[in-house]
């Protein structure tokens, strides 16, 4: 009901906002600002956006609403802000797969590079190679030795095309040239299920997923995809130092606005961004998930557009190689 | 002895004011959604996350906790009263529990499955505080060929849903498990049967088809004629069961509460037959089969039973490997995760509070439940008394809404009213929508498990009988298929359907 009133009110109000659009830019926000996230609720992206929209609330004096529209790998939450009134009430706090679907998808219902205005880069999260806890390998070294002895037998486990874990997974494939058998799931909860039961052998997925596990010691943690180890996992070591070279790979999150987006209103959501990832309570929260959130130079609009152009020429090539389209 | 202490640990942190009264919202909350038609707990908890941000991480899960179990009681009264299930195991309630109100006996049948889910969520919770860790031991050994075989002995046993023809009810099932294939192919990406529609890439939504083909359908069939509508009101005799009643419900209850117990530890999906086994396995033990279908109790208590019991269990995957079984359970990892918990396997020794105090409010919160709905029975009976007028136009508002809600996508609503025609078409032809559902919600994930052992085991399809669990599951399920074939069985089947002819 909740949703429905704020539809009404949303049309309603747009109706107005549409005549007097230059004068709402300067005392914005007036009212609730839905954040859309394009995944389920209680998922890894949704609890970064609740977070970040909470705090974000009590420095621009409004409630960010957070409305999850999951499905088709983060595209349908994407296209429905790509087509909302561009007057800063609807914004969308997308991953990287608002980078890979560019490329994952060969038909996307609106233009990735020309239908969002950028607010800023929220964090960016690392991932972690982990395996069964019975697998003999004791070093990333010892895992890819494995790995590359049984090529035949050796099962990749992801949460779906698209996902993380499957981007992880072919990064991870093409560093130690060694194609293997990958083991789909529908999201992560399963698939960290059969790794605990040991039916498959190895996942790569974000800290936020698996990082209470290793600490648990119910799956063996290999290395971190990120430039330094992490507070929370001291022990595991980077994928670089690990012999992996260049391997980094991080789910970072940015929030955007519809194209034609003023840009007072664009900074102004920076700004509160910025003032969210210095909160206490996110910096803490997301220790917690082991992630940071991001720098204030890297909270910017142009910082999340250098990032989202350079990402999609990134991942372009690795998608293709795999050849595997998610449509 | 350690025990013990824990439970009293449990019961101090729930039983606080401040938790009792949270406990209380959330099953208020939980029966009050459960009871509007096709508003459900996912939607209710994602919009409630908010409001947990600034209570006591254990005073928000259990209320959490509440909104779920609540709502499984309240989607029993839906689907008796109105023959709208919520959700895949109410499915199960609707058949005989909308056969007993149409013969004015619902408030027997909501007093039988409040109770029956009573028991089993007591003894389905001290399963639980007992036997968390072990069990999750046996739920880990389950992988992709264990999970293929399970759903064949539900797909199997599903012929027992219909007391009808057999023939049609395997087409049901049959056009069920291909409306399950609607959506993105996991393995390879590719949408199937989507129609170039976008908004179908991730399948039909269930709370959509249930909606359409029981809900919806029933509405259309009521509005039918003047006669067929006046038959809920013009006989609701005895609140209560009778003591013959109560005779009758001990022992579904109690292999309800089993089966559900079992099936609700397995986190890939073993919950959602919990229902639908206890039914089959009523129908077979009954000395009365051919009521089935037509107002049994046994088809009340039993399935009701195994539902609230599987609901209980299936926290075990949650409290013990912090991982969800489903959609609900996923929202309060998100929950906990804001709360600055993050769910692993040191919950127990990290948070025994939070850990014991969530295993005690949900025995707290079956007995409220309980206490809070033998009164409001009758209050649920005098709905049925209201005009159709009035009631089907408040049914179809709810229902839109609650479909809605779930992911906001508006092809939901057209998905409801597309079924709501088909459900009709299927009355008319005397098909039957349970075996329609059960195929619909096992589909993918016997597609799913099946691609998934064949490639674990490299394209062996010995897979499936040198795995112990497996080859027992589908030993299981020729013994199903050889009961229903027994020439004694099929002559009680004939007979059923030439008294419906």
């Amino acid at each position: 009901m909740k949703t429905l009133s704020a539809v009404l009110g949303m049309t309603a109000v747009a109706a107005i906002s549409l005549c007097s659009l230059p004068a709402g830019a300067q005392t914005y926000p007036e009212r609730t600002i839905t954040m859309v996230v394009p995944f389920s609720a209680g998922g890894p992206t949704d609890t970064v956006a609740r977070l970040v929209a909470e705090s974000m609330s009590k420095d621009l004096g409004q409630q960010i609403v957070v409305e999850n529209v999951g499905g088709a790998g983060g595209t349908l939450g994407a296209g429905r802000v790509a087509q909302a009134d561009p007057d800063g009430y609807t914004i969308l706090l997308h991953h990287i797969g608002m980078a890979t679907s560019a490329t994952l998808y060969r038909k996307l219902a609106y233009d990735t590079l020309g239908a969002f205005e950028y607010v800023g880069l929220v964090t960016d999260v690392p991932m972690t190679i982990v395996a069964r806890k019975d697998l003999e390998a004791t070093d990333l070294k010892g895992l890819v030795e494995y790995v590359k002895a049984n090529k035949d037998t050796v099962t990749v486990a992801n949460a779906g095309i698209g996902a993380a874990s499957h981007l992880c997974g072919m990064m991870f494939m093409s560093a130690i040239e060694t194609p293997l058998t990958t083991v789909p799931y529908k999201g992560t909860g399963p698939a960290m299920t059969d790794l605990l039961g040991g039916q498959v052998d190895i996942m790569c997925d974000q800290t936020t997923n698996t990082t209470k596990q290793i600490q648990g010691g119910t799956i063996k943690a290999y290395a971190v995809t990120s430039p330094e180890r992490l507070a929370v996992l001291p022990d595991v070591p980077t994928a670089v130092e690990g012999g992996l070279d260049g391997f980094q790979v991080g789910i970072w999150h940015g929030v955007y606005a519809p194209k034609g987006t003023p840009t007072e209103v664009t900074e102004r959501l920076s700004k509160s961004l910025q003032a969210a990832l210095q909160d206490q309570n996110v910096v803490a929260r997301f220790a917690e998930l082991g992630t940071v959130p991001s720098p204030a130079d890297d909270a910017t609009p142009a910082a999340l557009k250098a990032k989202l152009e350079g990402e999609i020429a990134r991942w372009k090539p690795v998608i293709e190689a795999a050849g595997q389209y998610a449509d | 002895m350690e025990l013990f202490s824990n439970l009293a640990l449990g019961f101090a942190t729930a039983a606080s004011p401040e938790n009792l009264l949270f406990c209380l919202i959330g099953v208020l909350l939980g029966t009050l959604i459960g009871v509007l038609p096709g508003i459900g707990a996912t939607a209710t908890i994602a919009m409630l996350l908010p409001i947990t941000f600034q209570l006591e991480p254990v005073s928000s899960l259990i209320m959490l906790a509440g909104i779920y179990y609540g709502a499984q009681y309240g989607g029993s009264t839906t689907a008796i009263l109105i023959n709208m299930p919520g959700e895949s195991s109410s499915a199960v309630t609707a058949i005989d529990g909308y056969q007993m109100a149409r013969k004015g006996r619902a408030g027997a049948a909501l007093s039988i499955a409040a109770l029956g889910s009573f028991f089993a969520g007591t003894v389905s919770t001290f399963l639980v505080a007992l036997f968390a860790i072990p069990l999750t031991a046996i739920a880990l050994k389950f992988g992709a060929a264990e999970y293929f075989s399970l759903m064949i002995v539900g797909l199997v046993s599903s012929v027992a849903l219909a007391h009808g023809s057999v023939v049609k009810a395997l087409a049901m099932v049959a056009l069920g498990l291909l409306l399950g294939l609607v959506g993105t192919d996991i393995y390879t990406g590719t949408p199937r049967f989507t129609l170039g529609i976008r908004e179908y890439a991730d399948g039909l939504n269930f709370v959509a088809v249930a909606v359409g083909v029981f809900g919806i359908a029933e509405i259309l069939r009521n509005l039918e004629g003047e006669k067929t509508r006046s038959v809920l009101v013009h006989k609701v005799s005895g609140l209560w069961p009778t003591r013959e009643d109560f005779r009758r419900m001990a022992a579904p209850v109690l292999r309800g509460t089993a089966i559900g117990s079992a099936l609700g530890i397995l986190p890939g999906g073993g919950a959602i037959l919990a229902a639908f086994a206890s039914y089959t396995v009523e129908k077979r033990v009954s000395d009365k089969p051919e009521e089935f279908g037509h107002g049994a109790i046994a088809g009340v208590a039993g399935p009701e039973s195994a539902n609230n019991a599987g609901a209980q269990t299936s926290f075990i995957p949650l409290l013990t490997l912090g991982i969800p079984a489903n959609p609900v359970m996923a929202l309060m990892v998100g929950a906990m995760i804001i709360q600055g918990i993050v769910p692993g396997p040191n919950v127990a020794s990290e948070q025994p509070a939070l850990f014991w105090g969530i295993i005690a409010s949900m025995w707290i919160g079956n007995l409220m439940l309980v206490v809070l709905n033998l009164p409001l029975i009758g209050l649920w009976v005098k709905l049925l008394t209201i005009p159709y007028y009035v009631l089907f136009p408040i049914i179809m508002a709810f229902c839109s809404i609650g479909v809605y809600s779930v992911n906001s996508n508006v092809y939901d609503l057209y998905a409801v009213a597309f079924f709501g025609f088909a459900g009709y078409l299927l009355v008319k032809l005397r098909c039957e929508p349970a075996p329609l559902l059960l195929g619909f919600v096992l589909g993918p994930l016997l597609e799913e498990n099946l691609r998934r052992a064949m490639i674990l085991s490299r394209g062996d399809p010995t897979t499936f009988i040198t795995r112990p669990i497996s080859a027992t599951l589908l030993l299981i399920a020729l013994a199903v298929l050889v009961v229903v074939f027994l020439p004694s069985v099929r002559a009680k089947r004939e007979e059923v359907f030439q008294e419906e002819d």
